[in-house]
């Protein structure tokens, strides 16, 4: 058995990004197949366009239509694409200068080895099959064909309709480790039982136990078993909904503070109307079925009145 | 240790509202910069050095703001920063930025914050499930909620002062062409009947979700020679604490009242409420208001509440707060602390407009963050500091 508990996590949101003015014509030229670069005070023409002039300071107004085709100027291969990639089989990322720039611009080649890429190769843009004002618009580069004609590039205007937004995903996975101590406290309730830690330099139970107690930095190890009763110390009642939310509002968060421990945590009220529940009110832990119990805090339903009178206030108020 | 003197001596801010779609975040930035050039009569090149800080990375779903902002901050060849420590960023970031120059370090710094809530959704950033753990979690408003509560028991603060808070800031805000919330006819009355959110905060008692940005330019006593109304420090400080330890004061935390103290010695202050002109305080929910000034010392523990109620902190009063209409009235949450700090600035050098304090010549800025777990101050006065 692991020393430690595990669990995968995934955080995703689809972030909607203003473009502003200069980023807005750009992905504008991009949902119309035309690349959009910037003319710089000092002479540079650069693409994507910076939203300030690097010299002067001054926002960017002058665009100008460049060539789809450029000059690969450096370049790496990827044997392993992972998630999010321009390409699913391997490629290269290239540093490509498309003709009438004057800086190179970083995007992803789709040749099937590293053999077929080399510095100075000509290569033109590969347009998305839909195109929607994004820079995935451009799906990627591709090598001129052989013998294929270069043709002469002549810039269009530069009138544009402006995106002015863009939905960016963003999604991350990682693993979620809970400390020794936390995961013998949810190893303990997948056997109905509560653990918590004494600091053994001030002497406080901390339930769920810390590694180190947080008022003194002392590392904790005697593990001290508590009673499933409590008091409520405080609490909110949440009546507003909200994305990601787990339990259907209203319902009550409450700090519960056990009896035995030195710190309360939060967990959810039931079996009592909202309106009813009270700072002080004595409360027993409700479990769930045993078969559904697991190793997390969740095996426990919620906390419900006991029925005693309730705590006295100078007995938490310094819990508060 | 002996510091250098420091001065704010440009000050912008955008217009902030609940959704800025014309601008990138960089255009954000640049909207509170140039105005704060403009203001300090600088351009870029003139400055040393640049400070920025924003809200937790989840917010935004920016990880490295200050790597894809550089070029845009005019930060090319030139020291960049970034200060990170939750809703009170704007407070620390605006002390990191008077440190540069009170150390001898740089004699002119530029310093921004910002937030684009608008790109992103706070609430669900701050509630994102643990494993293991209960998912009774329900973004700021649920976490400060219970303390709200425990406040009030301790205090026995009836339960209408919160919302007289909330009349006051919405009512201010009216005053500042800048503000969020512009919502004219805003009662005790009309806040007590606004629907309960988080037991025991209404609705109305509740910050707004804001796009905006806040810069300074704070420089060495050399440079604010040649301004008309520099805002001298008088004062910063910046304290932490522990999330969870048992026992802590979650009303009225330790760390606050240790910075209070620290703030009040540095600044030659004995009696706040006497000798501070007005206050711009961090408050996200409009209890905030009475619980922090127990804890800044402008009241005695438990009486925080009958300042309020008395009036005392009304633009009228004895010690105005949040005469812009504070957090409550504009809420891009990185600047949000940055705004506090630039709004004290604004009042000593007596351009706060409609919302200017007569006479102010000291005030407060302040910010919290965290589970009230970061605390970052500073106090600015019109007279170069003496000692």
């Amino acid at each position: 058995m692991s020393r430690t508990l595990s669990a995968p996590v995934t955080v995703a949101f689809d972030y909607t990004r203003s473009t502003g003015p200069v980023l807005g014509r750009f992905f504008g030229g991009l949902r119309d197949g035309r690349l959009l670069a910037a003319t710089l005070s000092d002479g540079s023409v650069v693409l994507p366009p910076p939203e300030y002039d690097p010299v002067t300071h001054r926002p960017v107004t002058d665009l100008v239509e460049v060539s789809p085709v450029g000059t690969v100027t450096s370049w790496t291969w990827v044997p392993e694409p992972v998630d999010g990639q321009p390409f699913d089989q391997p490629f290269a990322f290239v540093l490509v200068r498309f003709d009438g720039t004057t800086a190179p611009m970083l995007h992803a080649l789709d040749v099937a080895s590293p053999d077929e890429v080399r510095t100075g190769m000509r290569v033109r843009v590969r347009w998305a099959q839909e195109r929607t004002g994004h820079l995935t618009d451009i799906a990627g580069v591709e090598p001129l064909a052989p013998g294929e004609a270069e043709g002469a590039f002549s810039p269009g205007d530069t009138e544009v309709d402006p995106v002015t937004g863009i939905v960016t995903p963003v999604s991350v996975d990682y693993v979620y480790a809970a400390s020794p101590e936390e995961s013998s406290f949810y190893r303990a309730l997948a056997d109905g039982r509560i653990v918590g830690q004494r600091c053994p330099e001030c002497g406080k139970v901390y339930v769920p136990p810390r590694s180190a107690c947080p008022a003194d930095g002392t590392p904790t190890a005697e593990e001290v078993e508590l009673s499933d009763t409590g008091t409520v110390t405080t609490f909110c009642v949440v009546n507003v909904p909200f994305l990601g939310q787990k339990i259907t509002p209203p319902y009550v968060s409450a700090y519960v503070l056990l009896d035995g421990a030195d710190i309360a945590f939060l967990h959810l009220i039931l079996d009592i109307p909202a309106e009813e529940v009270r700072m002080g009110m004595r409360v027993k832990a409700v479990w769930k079925p045993r078969e559904e119990w697991g190793t997390t805090i969740e095996n426990i339903s919620h906390f419900a009145p006991t029925g005693e009178p309730d705590a006295d206030y100078d007995t938490y108020k310094h819990h508060l | 240790m002996t510091k250098q003197p420091a001065a704010v001596i440009g000050i912008g801010q955008t217009h902030h509202r609940a959704k800025r779609e014309d601008v990138s975040m960089a255009g954000l930035c640049r909207e509170a910069i140039d105005r704060a050039l403009e203001d300090a009569g600088m351009t870029l090149d003139d400055i040393d050095a640049i400070v920025v800080g924003k809200a937790p990375d989840l917010f935004e779903g920016v990880m490295m703001p200050e790597l894809f902002l550089a070029e845009s901050l005019g930060a090319a060849g030139k020291p960049l920063l970034r200060v990170h420590t939750a809703g009170s960023v704007g407070g620390s970031t605006s002390i990191v930025a008077a440190s540069l120059v009170q150390s001898g370090v740089h004699r002119k710094v530029l310093t921004v914050a910002y937030e684009k809530q608008s790109e992103s959704n706070a609430m669900w950033a701050l509630s994102v499930p643990v494993p293991f753990s209960m998912p009774v979690h329900a973004g700021a408003g649920g976490y400060f909620a219970p303390h709200v509560r425990s406040y009030i028991r301790r205090s026995g603060a009836p339960e209408h002062i919160g919302a007289i808070v909330a009349a006051k800031d919405r009512t201010n805000a009216l005053k500042n062409p800048y503000a969020h919330l512009r919502n004219p006819d805003t009662t005790v009355e009309s806040v007590l009947a606004s629907q309960v959110l988080w037991d025991p905060i209404r609705y109305d008692e509740t910050c707004p979700s804001s796009d905006g940005a806040c810069a300074m330019v704070i420089v060495d006593e050399a440079t604010a020679a040649s301004s008309p109304n520099p805002a001298w420090v008088h004062g910063t400080v910046m304290r932490s604490e522990a999330t969870s330890a048992a026992e802590r004061d979650q009303v009225n935390p330790q760390a606050s009242r240790d910075a209070a103290a620290y703030l009040w010695k540095q600044a030659g202050i004995t009696d706040p409420r006497r000798e501070i002109d007005a206050a711009e305080i961090y408050v996200p929910f409009s209890w905030f208001e009475p619980m922090w000034l127990e804890s800044l010392g402008f009241a005695e523990s438990g009486e925080g509440w009958k300042l309020t109620e008395s009036g005392a902190t009304a633009m009228d009063g004895e010690i105005p707060v949040n005469s812009s209409g504070g957090v409550l009235s504009s809420n891009p949450i990185g600047a949000s602390g940055m705004l506090r700090f630039a709004e004290a600035a604004l009042q000593v050098r007596g351009l706060a407009g409609e919302h200017q304090i007569d006479g102010a010549r000291r005030t407060l800025g302040h910010a919290y963050g965290g589970g009230s777990q970061f605390f970052a101050m500073w106090v600015v006065g019109s007279d170069k500091p003496s000692h």
